[in-house]
C-alpha cells in the first residue's frame, strides 16, 4: 500500500467547499425536516380521520421507501417532464422529505409519553389545542424528543453523501475526484475522517445528554 | 408522463430481476452482519480490556461514517481483488450493519436485570454459562424486532449500491427509463419501484409488529 496524501494539498479548496456544502445541506434539510415532521406528527394525532390517514401514511411510506429513490424521483422524474431544480435543492428536498417521516414519529412519541390526564385538564381549563401543545405537553416532551431528534441530524450529515450520486460537490464527490489521480485508500480515509468530524462529537454528545437526563429522571 | 410504457416490453422482468439482486444481498449481508454484530455486541458488553475498547471504537467509528462512502471505499480499494460488484456490496454493508447490530445485541443485553446474572453466579454458573444460558435466549427475543427494523434498513440502503452499478432494482429502473423510448416514463418506472419497496419493507414490518406482539406477551 502506497500512502499518499498529496491529494489534500491540490484539492483544498475543493475540500473545504464540499464540507460545508455537507453541512449546508444537512442544516437546511435539518429545519425543512422538522417543519414537515411537526405537521405530519399533529396530523397523526389530531381528531380528524382524513388528517390521521394521511399522517400515518405518509410515515409508513416514507420509512419503507429508499431515500435514494425520492433522490432520483426528483432528479431524473422531474426532468423527464421538463423541470429542473438545482443539485442543492433536490438534495434538500429528498433528504427532508425522507427524514421527516422519522422526524415526526420522534415527536409523536414525545407527545403521547405525557400523560393524557394533563391535556385532558389544560384543555379543561380553557386552553386551545395549540396552546395545550405549545404550553403543555411541546415542553415535557423535550427531553425524549432531543436525543433521538440529535441521531436524526447524525442520519442527515450521513445521508447527504448521496449527494455525491447526483454530481453535487459533497464530501464524498471531492474524494471521488481525488481517486481518479491519487491512492484510493489514503483517499477514502481522507473523506471517511471528513465526515467523523462532524458526526462523532455529536454522537457523544447525544450519549453524554442521555445519561445526564437519565440521571435526573426524565420528567 | 407515459404509464402505459410499464406493460410494454420486459419492464416487469427486468424490474423483478432487479429485486432479486437486492434481496440476495440483504439477506446475506444481514447474516452475515447478525454474526459479526453478536460478537461484537457481547465484547462491548463484556468490559473485558482492550477487547472491550476494540469493539466500541469500532463500533462508533464505523456507524459514524456514511454507508455510501464504506461502498464506495469497499468499490474503490478492493474491485480489483474480488472482482465482483455483489461481494463489495456485501462486504461494505457487513462491515457497516454489524456495527449497529452491535448495538442492538448490546442495549439487549443490558435489557436483562442484574438480579438474574447474580443469581446464576450465586448457583455456581460461570460468566460463559451465565451468558449463554440465561442471558443471550432473553436478550435475542428482545432483540428480534430491532433486527427486523436493521434489515428493512439494508433493503432500502442496497439501492445506494445503484451508485456502483450493482444491478440492483434501483439500477435496473434507471436503466430502463435511461433508453430514450421510456424516458417519458421515468416517473411511473420510478413510482413503480417506490412501490415494491414499500410492499417488501411495509409486509417486514408489520410482521415485526406482529412479533413484538406476541413476544411481549
Amino acid at each position: 500500500m502506497n500512502w499518499d496524501f498529496g491529494f489534500i494539498q491540490e484539492y483544498r479548496t475543493e475540500f473545504i467547499d464540499g464540507f460545508f456544502l455537507t453541512l449546508k445541506v444537512s442544516l437546511t434539510a435539518l429545519i425543512l425536516s422538522l417543519i414537515i415532521g411537526t405537521i405530519i406528527a399533529i396530523f397523526r394525532i389530531s381528531s380528524n380521520k382524513a388528517l390521521r390517514a394521511f399522517g400515518t401514511s405518509y410515515v409508513e411510506f416514507f420509512r419503507n421507501t429508499p431515500l435514494m429513490v425520492q433522490v432520483f424521483f426528483f432528479y431524473f422524474g422531474l426532468a423527464s417532464i421538463g423541470y429542473k431544480l438545482t443539485d442543492f435543492w433536490i438534495g434538500v428536498l429528498g433528504l427532508s422529505i425522507y427524514t421527516a417521516a422519522f422526524i415526526a414519529e420522534i415527536i409523536r412519541a414525545g407527545i403521547q409519553t405525557v400523560p393524557h390526564g394533563q391535556t385532558e385538564a389544560a384543555r379543561a381549563s380553557g386552553l386551545s389545542f395549540l396552546q395545550t401543545m405549545f404550553h403543555v405537553v411541546l415542553p415535557q416532551a423535550f427531553k425524549l424528543v432531543v436525543p433521538p431528534m440529535c441521531n436524526q441530524f447524525i442520519n442527515l450529515v450521513k445521508n447527504s453523501s448521496i449527494l455525491s450520486v447526483i454530481a453535487a460537490q459533497d464530501i464524498l464527490y471531492v474524494g471521488e475526484q481525488a481517486i481518479s489521480e491519487y491512492d484510493p485508500f489514503s483517499v477514502e480515509l481522507f473523506v471517511a475522517a471528513l465526515y467523523l468530524i462532524i458526526t462523532i462529537p455529536l454522537s457523544q454528545g447525544v450519549n453524554l445528554l442521555e445519561r445526564r437526563w437519565a440521571k435526573q429522571g426524565t420528567r | 408522463m407515459d404509464f402505459s410504457k410499464l406493460l410494454e416490453g420486459n419492464t416487469w422482468g427486468i424490474l423483478l430481476k432487479g429485486l432479486w439482486v437486492t434481496l440476495e444481498v440483504a439477506v446475506v449481508a444481514i447474516i452475515l452482519s447478525f454474526l459479526i454484530g453478536i460478537v461484537l455486541g457481547i465484547l462491548r458488553y463484556s468490559k473485558i480490556p482492550v477487547l472491550s475498547q476494540l469493539a466500541t471504537l469500532y463500533i462508533e467509528i464505523v456507524r459514524n461514517i456514511p454507508l455510501l462512502v464504506i461502498i464506495f471505499f469497499a468499490f474503490n480499494t478492493l474491485l480489483d481483488k474480488f472482482d465482483s460488484l455483489v461481494v463489495i456490496v456485501i462486504f461494505g454493508m457487513t462491515v457497516f450493519t454489524s456495527a449497529l447490530i452491535a448495538e442492538i445485541v448490546r442495549s439487549g443485553l443490558n435489557s436483562i436485570p442484574i438480579g438474574q446474572i447474580e443469581a446464576a453466579r450465586a448457583q455456581g454458573m460461570s460468566y460463559v454459562q451465565t451468558l449463554i444460558h440465561i442471558i443471550l435466549p432473553q436478550a435475542l427475543k428482545r432483540m428480534i424486532p430491532p433486527l427486523v427494523g436493521q434489515f428493512v434498513t439494508l433493503i432500502k440502503d442496497t439501492s445506494l449500491a445503484a451508485a456502483i452499478t450493482l444491478p440492483e432494482l434501483l439500477h435496473e429502473a434507471k436503466l430502463i427509463y435511461s433508453n430514450p423510448s421510456y424516458v417519458n416514463a421515468t416517473i411511473p418506472i420510478l413510482l413503480l419501484v417506490a412501490l415494491i419497496y414499500f410492499v417488501v419493507n411495509y409486509s417486514l414490518s408489520l410482521l415485526s409488529r406482529q412479533l413484538e406482539k406476541r413476544l411481549a406477551g
